[in-house]
């Protein structure tokens, strides 16, 4: 067995425990992205590229900063740009670094049928397993982040690692490792909130931003990758950053109640048409009454 | 049906001739959607829950399952339409229906006799038609949303949302359906599941189930009641 076994803490689509449940011997990882020390330069994005092994190849043009519209299966990290224009008519050029957010309680988990397709580590990093894939987009549908890009030619799902195979040999990501003005930060996740109050006070007491705040976001039991923002209170501003992003309702039920109700209802049936037909038994033709013969055959 | 429909000979052994029910060609068509049907429900119970899961590496594997679940949708839809233009007058809900459906707690008591005649199929069945045709507009709409799922822009998200409760919910009912069908069929009335294979039925089983049909089919007049 190997040592990251005991690591899991959550496995999609799995009947049973999981070995690393309870286990408590591994800090959680964070991400700290301050979009304030931001300049859009793109470094990470290829720094990305050139980890994971993918090529850089053509692209939509949408008249911004933005390499593409949204990530992709082979793109994993993306600058979202905004051209902002504040109410007293100053302008801001918001770029927001986008990738999983490594979700505490993760959308594409909960809703992937399956088994470890998708796992949790207990340093916070969701992972997807490609070959454990069967290509269905559940985690699509799942995710509250728009993240999971699905690859035609091989029915997988793809997204960003948080640089799993990186940060398990004690290295930081590669997005980090690339960034040249130091607004990316990693380390253990009460180290990047710390890191980024601090950041968000300054920016409020020193630098004229009243708004400015930390994101990570309750709905999904806060996430690995944590943002600070000049205007915390208008997120969608980032690149439509969710305001309280959640697991959708639809999923949660379908996975919850509803599974219960059916499985009950399932099994119920099953059992009640056995005992239907222990205390009732066959239904048996009967003979044709005799005098039923006189009525006359006309022929159709 | 024909007079080829009813075997002739002798009155006196007149409860063992057979009457013709399903034509070879409804036959082949319910089996089509049966077996398409069951696919779905393997594939589609893997997905359904991790305890069972392993039902897809019965027919092939989760990727497998995944791939070929919408096409054998539509194999089963195939079906479905051909059933409704061949049985769509025969499933209408008439005012006899109504009758047979207040007798409901006497037809699961087995007490058949107390029931009012009813025509090819009863109450029942017909409800079993419609729950399917329904329930498989429901499946095939949310299904479509489901097969490309990833091709939906992030704006219309809600659509997916929808489809995967709409799809297990429905699912649900239609295996409900399916359930009962099978039981009632296969199990609880003795000379169903035959009828479905070689086509027949003898006159007493018609006589006894299918009454008004029995007449009709027969040719004989029906005694007042």
């Amino acid at each position: 067995m190997s040592q990251a076994a005991t690591e899991l803490i959550r496995i999609s689509g799995h009947a049973g425990t999981v070995p690393g449940a309870g286990l408590n011997r591994e800090f959680e990882v964070c991400k700290l992205v301050d979009t304030t020390t931001c300049i859009g330069c793109k470094a990470c994005e290829v720094a990305c590229l050139e980890w994971n092994g993918y090529a850089f190849t053509e692209t939509t043009f949408d008249n911004t900063y933005q390499t593409m519209p949204e990530t992709a299966w082979n793109y994993w990290n993306l600058i979202k740009f905004n051209e902002h224009e504040r109410a007293d008519g100053s302008m801001m050029l918001l770029m927001r670094k986008d990738q999983c957010m490594h979700c505490a309680d993760p959308g594409c988990l909960a809703a992937c049928p399956a088994d470890a397709a998708i796992v949790q580590y207990a340093n916070g990093i969701v992972d997807f397993q490609e070959a454990n894939c069967i290509g269905c987009g559940y985690c699509i549908t799942g995710c509250p982040f728009n993240i999971p890009k699905f690859n035609p030619p091989s029915r997988k799902v793809f997204k960003c690692t948080l640089c799993n195979d990186r940060v398990s040999v004690g290295l930081e990501p590669a997005c980090i490792k690339a960034c040249p003005t130091g607004c990316l930060h990693f380390g253990t996740k009460d180290d990047m909130k710390e890191l980024a109050e601090t950041r968000a006070t300054q920016l409020r007491e020193v630098s004229g931003f009243a708004d400015a705040g930390v994101y990570d976001p309750s709905g999904v039991g806060g996430t690995h990758v944590i943002y600070v923002l000049h205007d915390a209170k208008n997120p969608e501003l980032y690149g439509g950053l969710p305001k309280d992003p959640q697991i959708p309702l639809s999923v949660r039920l379908w996975k919850g109640p509803l599974k219960w109700i059916g499985n009950l209802a399932m099994v119920g049936g099953i059992v009640g048409m056995a005992l239907h037909y222990m205390r009732f038994g066959p239904k048996k033709e009967e003979p044709i009454p005799p005098d039923d013969n006189n009525n006359d055959e006309r022929r159709v | 049906m024909t007079t080829d429909a009813v075997s002739r000979s002798s009155a006196a052994n007149q409860n063992e001739e057979t009457i013709v029910r399903y034509t070879f060609f409804e036959r082949i068509n319910h089996w089509l959607g049966a077996f398409s049907f069951i696919y779905l429900l393997i594939t589609g119970l893997a997905f359904w829950s991790p305890y069972l899961y392993w039902l897809a590496a019965v027919v092939g594997g989760g990727p497998t399952a995944r791939f070929w679940h919408p096409w054998f949708g539509l194999v089963f839809t195939v079906s479905l339409s051909v059933t409704f233009i061949q049985w769509r007058s025969d499933m209408r809900i008439t005012e006899a229906d109504r009758a047979w459906a207040k007798a409901i707690p006497d037809y699961i008591k087995n007490e058949d006799d107390k029931l009012p005649p009813v025509g090819r199929f009863n109450y029942g069945q017909k409800l079993f038609f419609w729950g399917i045709f329904y329930g498989l507009i429901l499946l095939l709409l949310s299904g479509v949303v489901l097969w490309y799922t990833e091709a939906l822009p992030w704006s219309l998200r809600f659509a997916r949302y929808a489809a995967v409760l709409i799809h297990a919910s429905v699912a649900l009912i239609t295996i409900g359906l399916f359930l009962i069908h099978v039981y009632m069929s296969a199990v609880l009335e003795e000379g169903s599941f035959g009828s479905m294979i070689l086509g027949r039925v003898t006159r007493a089983w018609a006589w006894t189930f299918h009454r008004t049909w029995y007449y009709q089919v027969t040719g004989k007049s029906q005694p007042k009641q």
